[in-house]
């Protein structure tokens, strides 16, 4: 044993600053959230940051199963809408009955709704992991989604369930009938729901569901019940979906069917994927760009799912870790000072690939206005869907933006091997 | 004194094959028993039965004299019991230190506690400090354990094992596919680790099992032939036909 290591509690590797960076990470959230709304402050931007929001808490409840637990559900809307139901519910009863109950804490009706859901069906559907559960909570999800629509007295059928936010007692003078005020409730709601996510990731339990998502058979064997840490993984994600749900409810002074439904369950696997599962700030990412991108998207044009579906294959083919893995592949370089090597061949690389992106647009573009339809206006250039023209500037947009993009690609993996033996050499990359 | 160990008439099959019939093993406390017999001769399977993995389709195991058979391997984990596997099986894509420190977490009594900072749990923090320091990677406890050299993970294998302080330990080959020298390495380290506790392991290295074992039991064909000391083995003309040849003389 001469060559064994010296005891390391003492010499554990602490970043430089790390518990500084890390508290200034959080502290720049919290004063985003407040001064966003300060400096865009039109209308529309105080409802996108208001969607955003929800989004946020949403995605980070799916990452609770997708990424910390390794459960892929297709129905995460459930949850999502039935704690929107009741916090549509508990409003009215509130509002009816004078109970002195302030607004701010009706999301939290939404959480006990997602989670009692939860605790109901989630034995069942946890006992399994992998394809077993991804399809039940699809079952599961089709079911509640379609009762919804027939169990009117609960759901109000097509027409849904509203309700009136200004109904409330007011507090602290705020009726919350401006969307601002709106506002500043999703958003205290956000840091609160994000900082206890996270922390939920620091305890022995959400240790232990990252171990089950790595090997739920070695589980066993130290002593952990899979299941029931499955099961609680569900809860705790149907809770915050629920939150996020109430404050949907509340926003939009309404729940009905389609907050229930598949769609709604496809939009948040989406932003978790897209934005990152294996990182905790991936789904917040993800959560802006695809609100961002949904909001933006509808208003331009009609086949926005399409393009939703072109990013979604992008993404799963190229950067299966999402933006948050691109992003944190990075971190290794720029601790080794060698970023510099790679940031020249990414721009090179850029402008093929931006019309290679050019072309796809304008192709699905010219496709779907064929029969009819205005203009194209793409970088304030005018195409017309019909004229041979576009057919070819399509053409020649794709194929060469291809052809150029591989090249340049190739030398950005060549630019990145450079950099990360440089990296590996300083000891930054294993 | 009860036995760590009892095994009773097993039986196991699956469908029409019968891959254990009629063992019976009994491993005193403290003591290391090693398994051997060639391959295919249910090795692995026994280990599996006695930790729960799958279950006797007849017979009984017992547990520091409490009947564990049909019961789930986290429950016989919780009796005192764990095992590592012959294909490493480690938390791939978390931390050497957190795959230690998960593996303490039950022992140490936190279980699926969600109230709590896993990082500052002092008695957490020291004893995954102090199985880290006892395997020898204290200096990768940062490294994903998917980025492991295979004998580094050989002995995060071991480590998992151990951390949560059972006193039946099981090693299911713990140095196969190791050169010579990390074989020596992981001997010394099985033989320190498991001081004062019950061991068994399943070894193909002979040197291993002389080495290392107060006691051998012989496995052919799902049937335990013979169990004794080494000499005794060494010296058993049955042991001799059926399995160990000239290899041992």
């Amino acid at each position: 044993m001469s060559n064994a290591p010296t005891p390391s509690i003492a010499a554990a590797k602490q970043e430089p600053g790390g518990a500084l960076s890390f508290y200034g990470v959080w502290l720049l959230g919290a004063i985003a959230l407040v001064v966003l709304p300060l400096i865009f402050s039109s209308g529309g931007s105080l409802t996108s940051f208001s969607l955003i929001g929800i989004a946020i808490i949403f995605a980070l409840s799916y990452n609770i199963l997708l990424g910390q637990t390794g459960l892929l559900s297709f129905g995460h809307a459930v949850q999502y809408g039935l704690g929107g139901f009741l916090a549509v519910h508990v409003m009215n009863a509130v509002a009816s009955h004078n109970w002195p109950i302030p607004l701010p804490v009706i999301p939290l009706a939404g959480g006990i709704g997602g989670m009692a859901f939860a605790l109901l069906v989630g034995w069942v559907m946890t006992k399994r992991a992998g394809t077993v559960f991804a399809m039940i909570s699809l079952g599961i999800g089709e079911l509640v989604a379609s009762s919804s629509l027939i169990l009117r007295s609960v759901f109000g059928g097509e027409s849904g369930i509203t309700t009136d936010r200004t109904s409330l007692m007011p507090m602290f003078g705020w009726t919350f009938g401006p969307q601002i005020q709106v506002y500043y409730l999703i958003a205290f709601w956000v840091m609160v729901s994000a900082i206890a996510m996270y922390a939920l990731t620091r305890t022995p339990l959400g240790r232990i569901c990252n171990a089950v998502r790595d090997n739920p058979e070695r589980v066993e064997f130290i002593g952990y019940d899979p299941h029931v840490v499955r099961y609680l993984a569900y809860m705790f994600a149907g809770f915050f979906a629920g939150i996020a749900g109430g404050l949907t409810a509340i926003n939009f002074e309404i729940a009905n069917s389609a907050y229930l439904g598949a769609t709604q369950s496809g939009l948040v696997l989406f932003s978790a994927f897209i934005g990152g599962t294996a990182y905790f700030f991936g789904p917040i990412l993800g959560a802006i760009l695809v609100t961002y991108l949904q909001l933006g998207l509808t208003s331009v044009t009609s086949v926005w799912q399409l393009y939703f579906g072109v990013i979604f294959i992008g993404i799963v083919m190229f950067a299966p870790g999402g933006i948050a893995g691109i992003l944190m592949k990075h971190r290794p370089l720029i601790r080794a000072g060698t970023l510099g090597t790679v940031i020249p061949s990414y721009l090179v690389a850029a402008i093929p690939t931006l019309a290679l992106a050019l072309g796809i647009i304008l192709t699905i573009e010219t496709v779907a206005r064929f029969s009819g339809g205005d203009a194209i206006k793409l970088l304030g250039i005018p195409f017309v869907a019909t004229a041979p023209t576009t057919w070819a500037a399509a053409a020649v947009l794709v194929i060469g933006g291809f052809l150029v993009a591989r090249i340049t690609w190739r030398r950005v993996a060549e630019a990145w091997d450079r950099a990360a033996t440089v990296a590996r050499d300083r000891g930054y990359l294993a | 004194m009860t036995a760590a160990i009892q095994v009773n008439a097993v039986e196991k099959s699956f469908g029409n094959v019968q891959i254990i019939r009629d063992l019976n093993l009994s491993v005193a406390k403290g003591e290391r028993h090693a398994i051997i017999g060639p391959n295919g001769a249910g090795k692995s399977t026994t280990f599996n039965l006695i930790s729960g993995h799958i279950k006797p389709t007849s017979g009984e195991i017992r547990l520091n004299g409490e009947v564990t058979s049909g019961l789930r391997p986290f429950e016989i984990n919780r009796r005192g019991l764990s095992r590592s596997f012959q294909v490493t099986n480690v938390f791939a894509r978390m931390t050497v230190w957190e795959n230690v420190r998960c593996a303490v977490l039950w022992a140490t009594g936190h279980r699926y506690a969600f109230w709590k900072n896993v990082d500052t749990l002092p008695e957490v923090k020291q004893r995954t400090a102090q199985i880290l320091d006892d395997i020898h990677l204290s200096h990768r406890r940062d490294v994903p354990a998917g980025l492991l050299t295979y004998a580094e993970q050989r002995e995060l294998e071991i480590g998992i094992t151990i951390a949560g302080g059972a006193s039946v330990i099981m090693l299911d080959e713990p140095t196969a596919g190791m050169s010579h020298a990390e074989t020596e390495r992981a001997v010394a380290l099985i033989r320190r680790l498991t001081e004062g506790r019950t061991l068994v392991i399943v070894e193909h290295d002979m040197s291993v099992v002389f080495g290392l074992a107060d006691r051998i039991s012989v496995l052919v064909y799902g049937h335990i032939i013979a169990s004794g000391t080494p000499e005794e083995i060494r010296g058993n003309p049955k042991v001799k036909e059926a399995y160990l040849g000239e290899e041992v003389d």
